[in-house]
C-alpha cells in the first residue's frame, strides 16, 4: 500500500482513504409534509451512479418500528446500513416486552446522534433524512443531514426539494390537509422535480403514516405535458447557440 | 482523473445572530430563529436560545449540530452540577464551564459563536473558549452590523478605567427589549441570514418572560 507520508500537507491521502469521500449510487429529493391525520412523504425510485440513472426500482422510503416512517436522499448503501442499524435498535426495545415503542421523536434522535457522532471520526452516512411519525396524536416531521444538522417542521424537503419543492409548500400548505389535498399538493411538487431535476425519475412511491401505521403505495408514474412553448426549442433567440 | 467533486466539511455555517443586554436587574437575550444553509432556509422557526439554569441563558449561533452537542453537554454538566450542590449554577461558573468546553475541542472546535446572560451580566465568547465579561454583546451572522450601533446607543465606560467600573448599561428593561427589537429589524435589512423572527428572553427578579417579534422573511 503507498505510503500516507507521500503527499505531505494532506491529514489524509485521496487515494488510500478508508472513508467516504463522494458518494456512488445516490436517490434524489425526498418531499414531506403534515396533514389532517399524520405525515404524507414522496420520493422517486432513481438510484443514479453519477449522471448515470442505474438504478430504477429503489426504496427510498421504510416504515421503523410502530410509529415511524425514513425517507432519505443521498448514498442508498449508506441508507441501508443505517436501516440495519435500525432494525436492530427497534428488535433489542422490543425485547424488553414491556409494552412501550420507540416513538418517531426518539428515532430521529438516535439518527441524529448517528449522523453527527460519523461526522465527528471524518467518516459520514452520505444521506438527508428525513422521518416522519404519529404517537399517541402527537404528529411529528423532522430532517437530519449528513453531518448531523437536525430539525423539525410542518414540511420539509432534501436537496434539489428544498429549492424547487418547498417555495410550493409554504405557499400552499396548511394544517387541515385532507388526504386528498396532501397528495395532490406532494405530487404538484414531485411534477415540478420531475421536470426541472434531472436525476430526478418518473415512478414515484407516496407513503402516508397516520396513528393506524404506515402505508407505502405502489410506485406510479405522474402525466406530464412537454408541449410548452418554453420546452419546445429553449434555445430559440439565443443567437449562436444549438 | 483530476478531482471533479467538492472535497466534504464537517462543519457548516447555518448563520443567525444573537444579542444580550445587561442592565443593573435585568438581562435581555435575543435571537433570530432562522436557520439556513448557503443562500437556502431550512427552517424559519428554529431557537437558538437555550435556557441552561435560572440565571443562565445562553443564545448560540454557528453550525447548528456543534451547538446542539454543547447545549445538551452544558445541560448535562447542570444536572450534575445540581445533584451535588443542591443549588442552581450561576452565571459566572456557567461562563468559565461554557469556555473550559470550547477549548476542551480546541483542536476539532465547536463552530459555536455564544453569547451567555445572567441577572446583571453578560460573557460573550470565540469558538475556541476565549470569554469577556461585558454589559452588551452580539455574535453570530449580523454581529457586525449589530455591535457599532450597541456602541453608539450604550457609550458603555471604558474596561481600561481604574478601578474598574462595571459595564452594565444604564438603560431600564423596557428601553432595553426596545433597543433590541430595533437592532434585530435593523440586521435583517442587510444579513441575509438574519430574519423571521425575534426570540427575546428577559431575566429579571420576577424570574424569565418569553417574548416574540415577527421578522423580515426575504
Amino acid at each position: 500500500m503507498e505510503s500516507y507520508q507521500s503527499k505531505p500537507g494532506l491529514l489524509c491521502n485521496p487515494e488510500a482513504s478508508q472513508r467516504t469521500l463522494y458518494p456512488y449510487v445516490t436517490g434524489t429529493s425526498v418531499v414531506a409534509l403534515k396533514y389532517k391525520d399524520g405525515i404524507l412523504m414522496a420520493a422517486d425510485m432513481g438510484g443514479s451512479y453519477g449522471s448515470t440513472l442505474r438504478y430504477k426500482s429503489v426504496e427510498r422510503m421504510k416504515p421503523i418500528g410502530k410509529h415511524s416512517l425514513l425517507g432519505a436522499s443521498g448514498e442508498i448503501s449508506d441508507f441501508q446500513e443505517l436501516l440495519r442499524y435500525l432494525d436492530e435498535l427497534i428488535l433489542y426495545d422490543n425485547m424488553w416486552d414491556d409494552g412501550n415503542s420507540l416513538g418517531p421523536k426518539e428515532v430521529h434522535n438516535y439518527l441524529t446522534r448517528v449522523m453527527y457522532n460519523r461526522r465527528n471520526k471524518f467518516n459520514p452516512l452520505w444521506n438527508s433524512l428525513v422521518l416522519g411519525g404519529v404517537k399517541k396524536g402527537q404528529k411529528y416531521l423532522g430532517m437530519v443531514s449528513m453531518i448531523g444538522v437536525n430539525f423539525e417542521d410542518n414540511h420539509v424537503a432534501t436537496g434539489f426539494g428544498n429549492h424547487l419543492a418547498r417555495p410550493i409548500l409554504r405557499d400552499e400548505w396548511h394544517e387541515n390537509l385532507t388526504f386528498e389535498e396532501g397528495v395532490k399538493l406532494l405530487e404538484k411538487c414531485m411534477r415540478v422535480l420531475l421536470y426541472r431535476d434531472r436525476s430526478a425519475v418518473n415512478k414515484l412511491q407516496i407513503s402516508k403514516i397516520t396513528e393506524e401505521g404506515v402505508t407505502i403505495s405502489q410506485p406510479y408514474s405522474l402525466k406530464t405535458f412537454w408541449g410548452f412553448s418554453a420546452f419546445e426549442n429553449p434555445t430559440l433567440g439565443a443567437e449562436g447557440s444549438w | 482523473m483530476t478531482k471533479q467533486h467538492a472535497n466534504w466539511s464537517p462543519y457548516d455555517n447555518n448563520g443567525g445572530s444573537c444579542v444580550a443586554i445587561a442592565g443593573a436587574n435585568y438581562c435581555v437575550i435575543a435571537a433570530d430563529t432562522r436557520m439556513s444553509t448557503g443562500y437556502s432556509i431550512l427552517t424559519r422557526d428554529y431557537s437558538k436560545i437555550c435556557k441552561l439554569a435560572d440565571k443562565a441563558v445562553l443564545a448560540s449561533s454557528g453550525f447548528q449540530a456543534d451547538v446542539k452537542a454543547l447545549q445538551k453537554h452544558l445541560a448535562a454538566k447542570h444536572l450534575i452540577y445540581q445533584h451535588q450542590h443542591n443549588k442552581q449554577m450561576s452565571c459566572p461558573a456557567m461562563a468559565q464551564l461554557l469556555s473550559n468546553t470550547l477549548y476542551y475541542k480546541r483542536f476539532f472546535p465547536y463552530y459555536a459563536f455564544n453569547v451567555l446572560g445572567g441577572k446583571g451580566c453578560v460573557f460573550t465568547y470565540d469558538a475556541v473558549g476565549s470569554y469577556e465579561r461585558v454589559g452588551y454583546s452580539s455574535q453570530g451572522s449580523g454581529s457586525t452590523l449589530i455591535i457599532p450601533f450597541l456602541d453608539n446607543q450604550l457609550k458603555s465606560p471604558s474596561p481600561l478605567l481604574l478601578p474598574a467600573v462595571d459595564a452594565v448599561t444604564p438603560l431600564s428593561e423596557a428601553e432595553a427589549i426596545d433597543l433590541v427589537k430595533t437592532v434585530f429589524a435593523s440586521a435583517t435589512e442587510r444579513d441575509i441570514y438574519t430574519g423571521d423572527r425575534l426570540e427575546i428572553v428577559v431575566l429579571n427578579a420576577d424570574g424569565t418572560r418569553y417574548e416574540y417579534m415577527e421578522l423580515r422573511k426575504d
